[in-house]
């Protein structure tokens, strides 16, 4: 099974480096953590700049250091069975704490404390760091992350089942081939959400999906649906949670087409940057509306499966521009790659 | 009969089931219509006994559709319909108005067809009860028709023995209803200044004070949109100075 695999490629005990979270979380700890020691340290006011001084000399190039070396054999190091990578990665700061140093005692102008004390400093640092990431991760994942997202896997709205299914009845007499198309899309459409979509899928199986969705919408709604798609630039192999447009699409139609009698536009723009994927979705607004607290539990929604998913490194932004209403959803590029999909990569 | 729904599918499903429903109940369709606004239109020309009105549409719910209504000259007799709202198929049940709920099975819109009483439109207080959110327009009647006037239109609203003059910047209108319903119904929408009158907050301009010949100093309101000067009661005196403050 796929997920097996997945777990076991996620059991390591360390965390994924290459994540900007993980990397963020790591920079403001060691920082906060070498803060205090400067004011700990530090008597009064004017010694708190020598001593942050002295202390950022010997901190950052550490720090910068480990991160480059971390992120550079993540990948080699997340493969080390059991706690043999936390031993690999507290040796990594054992040697470079020695490395630097040796490398800076020349030019301090003063004789710095003895290499043990920085030793035990770092280590003790590191190892609190690494215990954290372990905590994080099992408090996020698997179980508990999964179950989360399983929680939070997208529901479509009963207003749409009950009046799609009401649209298919009305054509069964008239046009039997189409009601047949109809019953296929809502069949398709209603397998996705009731499948187990904590894995990543390619971007063109979601498009798929929505393409499915808004077909079933425009038999309802006619001419007063109209969709323009702008996916030139889309990286079709891109690697997405599944349903994350289908349901803000679905906002569109609801909050955007549905209250209006003219008809209405939504725009799809999906395109790619270098190691990010970008869907931006415009529906009209029509300004005062019941039915906002919806589309902010939708919107609540997808933002906690895209944290599970990518932690810090998704975003999703709104904002109303006169008549417009947009969504900007941003992911980190991930390429499909055959075997195992990756998974709830819930570290960091 | 007449179907009303935004949703060509839903009508024309509608309209299958009703013909199937003809071979026991004496019926005839008299016309569809996309809207509420085109509904009361429809109905205005072509009176019809029975309406088949969908709950969620554009502009205007059918709860308030089926108010306007009312103010034909032979309001029909209603059958709700919806697709799912716990909120409404709750109101129903409380206010035992029928409603049907689509799909909409045939044996049920028969038992729904054969208790609906032609030509009996249901109570103003029950659809009040249903109605969730203000009115979007207020109905005069005019000539058989049945005139929408947008709420944001309104620029004041006063009462006059057993009427409520209606005043836009076009023109005025005379409506049947209570000064006191339209205060809550609309709440903040209006500020009253008289015992007989509110007035829209956004079409106050400012206030001044005026001294009739042989008769006691008081505040007038100035209005936006309009020329008159409405009084203000010696009770209400309060709010110029509240708006004053913003």
């Amino acid at each position: 099974m796929a997920r097996s695999i997945n777990q076991n490629a996620y059991s390591s005990a360390l965390p994924n480096f290459r994540n900007l979270g993980v990397l963020l979380r790591i920079l403001v700890v060691v920082n906060v953590i070498a803060l205090a020691a400067v004011v700990i340290r530090a008597g009064d006011v004017r010694a708190l700049w020598g001593e942050l001084l002295e202390i950022s000399a010997l901190v950052q190039p550490l720090l910068i250091l480990s991160l480059l070396a971390l992120v550079a054999l993540n990948d080699w190091l997340r493969r080390l069975r059991g706690s043999l990578g936390i031993l690999v990665v507290l040796a990594l700061e054992f040697v470079l704490t020695a490395f630097l140093y040796a490398l800076g005692r020349p030019l301090l102008d003063v004789e710095p404390a003895p290499l043990l004390r920085y030793w035990v400093l770092v280590l003790l640092v590191t190892w609190a760091l690494l215990k954290y990431f372990q905590l994080r991760e099992r408090a996020l994942s698997p179980a508990l992350s999964e179950a989360r997202l399983q929680a939070l896997q997208a529901r479509i709205r009963p207003h749409f089942l009950f009046n799609s299914m009401n649209a298919v009845l009305s054509l069964i007499r008239q046009d039997p081939k189409r009601a047949e198309e109809m019953l296929e899309d809502m069949a398709e459409l209603f397998r996705a959400l009731m499948a187990d979509n904590r894995e990543l899928a390619p971007l063109t199986r979601e498009l798929e999906l929505c393409r499915r969705y808004l077909d079933l919408e425009q038999l309802r709604l006619g001419d007063r649906l109209n969709v323009e798609w702008h996916t030139e630039g889309m990286p079709a192999g891109a690697l997405v949670p599944l349903l994350v447009l289908q349901p803000l699409i679905e906002n569109a139609v609801y909050h955007g087409i549905e209250p209006r009698v003219e008809p209405g536009v939504i725009s799809i723009r999906i395109y790619a940057t270098r190691d990010q994927v970008h869907a931006v979705l415009r529906n009209p607004y029509s300004g005062e509306g019941d039915r906002h607290a919806g589309n902010r539990m939708a919107l609540a929604n997808i933002r906690e499966r895209l944290q599970l998913h990518f932690d810090a490194e998704a975003s999703l932004t709104t904002r109303t521009d006169g008549a417009t209403y947009e969504v900007h959803i941003v992911m980190p590029y991930r390429r499909g790659e055959p075997g195992p999909a990756r998974a709830v990569t819930a570290d960091g | 009969m007449v179907i009303v729904d935004d949703e060509a599918p839903a009508r024309s499903r509608m309209r299958d089931l009703l013909a199937e429903c003809a071979r026991e109940i004496p019926l005839t369709i008299a016309g569809e219509a996309p809207s509420g606004r085109a509904a009361l239109e429809l109905l205005a020309a072509n009176p019809a006994d029975v309406v088949l009105l969908d709950i969620r549409m554009p502009e205007m719910d059918g709860i308030e559709v089926a108010q306007h209504l009312l103010a034909l000259d032979t309001p029909p007799a209603v059958i709700f319909a919806t697709a799912y709202d716990d909120y409404a198929v709750r109101a129903f049940e409380v206010q035992a108005i029928d409603y049907l709920l689509k799909p909409i099975r045939l044996a049920r819109l028969k038992e729904a067809l054969a208790r609906v009483r032609p030509g009996r439109p249901p109570e103003v207080e029950a659809l009040r009860g249903l109605q969730r959110s203000p009115r979007a327009f207020l109905s005069a009647p005019e000539r058989g028709k049945v005139h929408l006037i947008p709420i944001a239109d309104v620029i004041y609203l006063k009462a006059e023995l057993k009427y409520i003059t209606v005043r836009t910047a076009a023109r005025e209108y005379l409506i049947e209803e209570s000064l006191t319903r339209l205060e809550q119904e609309y709440g903040e929408r209006f500020v009253r200044v008289h015992r007989n009158c509110l007035v829209a907050r956004t079409a106050v301009r400012g206030f001044e004070r005026s001294a009739p010949e042989g008769g006691e100093t008081h505040w007038v309101v100035m209005l936006a949109g309009v020329d008159e000067k409405l009084a203000v009661s010696r009770r209400q005196q309060h709010i110029v100075r509240e708006f004053g403050k913003t």
